[in-house]
């Protein structure tokens, strides 16, 4: 049986480096992939937390967040086609009308 | 070391791998690759804590569903490898920042979980989480029905072209 404490280890990385991929990345659509990867670590570390636990309500919220992140990837896939469509470009340092 | 913990490692190298090569691809269709793998990882990983239905829904949903949207949208704007520009001069600032933040939570979960040791969880069947599920957050998941509609509707208003109606 695998200590809980090396998955919550795990997804602090995961998360942590989804961060970094949020940070560092240029192109707005893995930037959203990035965003998923975040959303994958808490989903792990709730699924750690139910096996902990003894309680399956984490597997519910995670039921939950996959949920709620198939209907934000469809939004917000809409809007990178509707940003592409007005502004030819998916460099986010070229979508800044609102800084300029 | 147990075979748990052996599977557990080989699981976990191979997301972080996947995670930091999303990070160094170029191209955002490897981008997707990368995802991909880091996805059906984390799903063995949920499969090794006995999460079986979770797991079955990560590769559904997410490997599945999800990451086709991305790389048909990918398709469809004909996206290509991102230019290099220069890093922000943040970047300095939050990388050192960033790792201190992880080994500060490495260290605080190595010793908060000493304390919490004990609750041995008992075999979970998917039936019980449906049961779980149907019953007490009936509610709640009859709402994200109505929150895949409306964001079903929203995509469609959205991504429609202005000049065909």
């Amino acid at each position: 049986m695998v200590p809980t404490s090396y998955y919550l280890v795990l997804s602090a990385v995961l998360f942590g480096l989804g961060v970094v991929a949020f940070v560092f990345k240029r192109n707005i659509i893995t930037i959203f992939m990035s965003i998923e990867l975040m959303l994958n670590a808490v989903n792990l570390a709730f699924v750690a937390f139910s096996r902990a636990l003894g309680q399956l309500q984490g597997q519910v919220f995670v039921f939950f967040v996959i949920v709620v992140a198939a209907a934000e990837a469809a939004v917000g896939l809409a809007i990178i086609i509707l940003i592409h469509r007005n502004r030819q470009t998916l460099n986010v340092e070229q979508v800044n009308s609102l800084k300029d | 070391m147990t075979p748990q913990i052996a599977v557990f490692i080989v699981l976990a190298a191979v997301a972080v791998a996947g995670a930091v090569s999303l990070i160094f691809q170029r191209h955002p269709i490897h981008s997707a690759l990368s995802l991909i793998v880091v996805m059906v990882a984390l799903a063995g990983l949920y499969l090794l804590q006995g999460a079986e239905f979770i797991a079955a829904v990560q590769i559904i949903v997410y490997g599945g569903a999800i990451m086709v949207l991305f790389i048909f949208v990918i398709m469809l704007l004909n996206a290509g490898e991102e230019e290099r520009t220069n890093v922000s001069r943040m970047a300095l600032v939050g990388v050192p920042l960033g790792v201190v933040f992880l080994v500060e939570v490495a260290y605080g979960v190595g010793h908060a979980t000493l304390h919490m040791g004990g609750a041995v969880a008992e075999a979970v069947s998917t039936r019980d989480l449906s049961s779980l599920l149907f019953r007490e957050y009936v509610f709640p998941f009859e709402l994200t029905s109505f929150l895949i509609l409306i964001a079903l509707l929203g995509a469609l208003v959205l991504a429609r072209r202005e000049d065909s109606d």
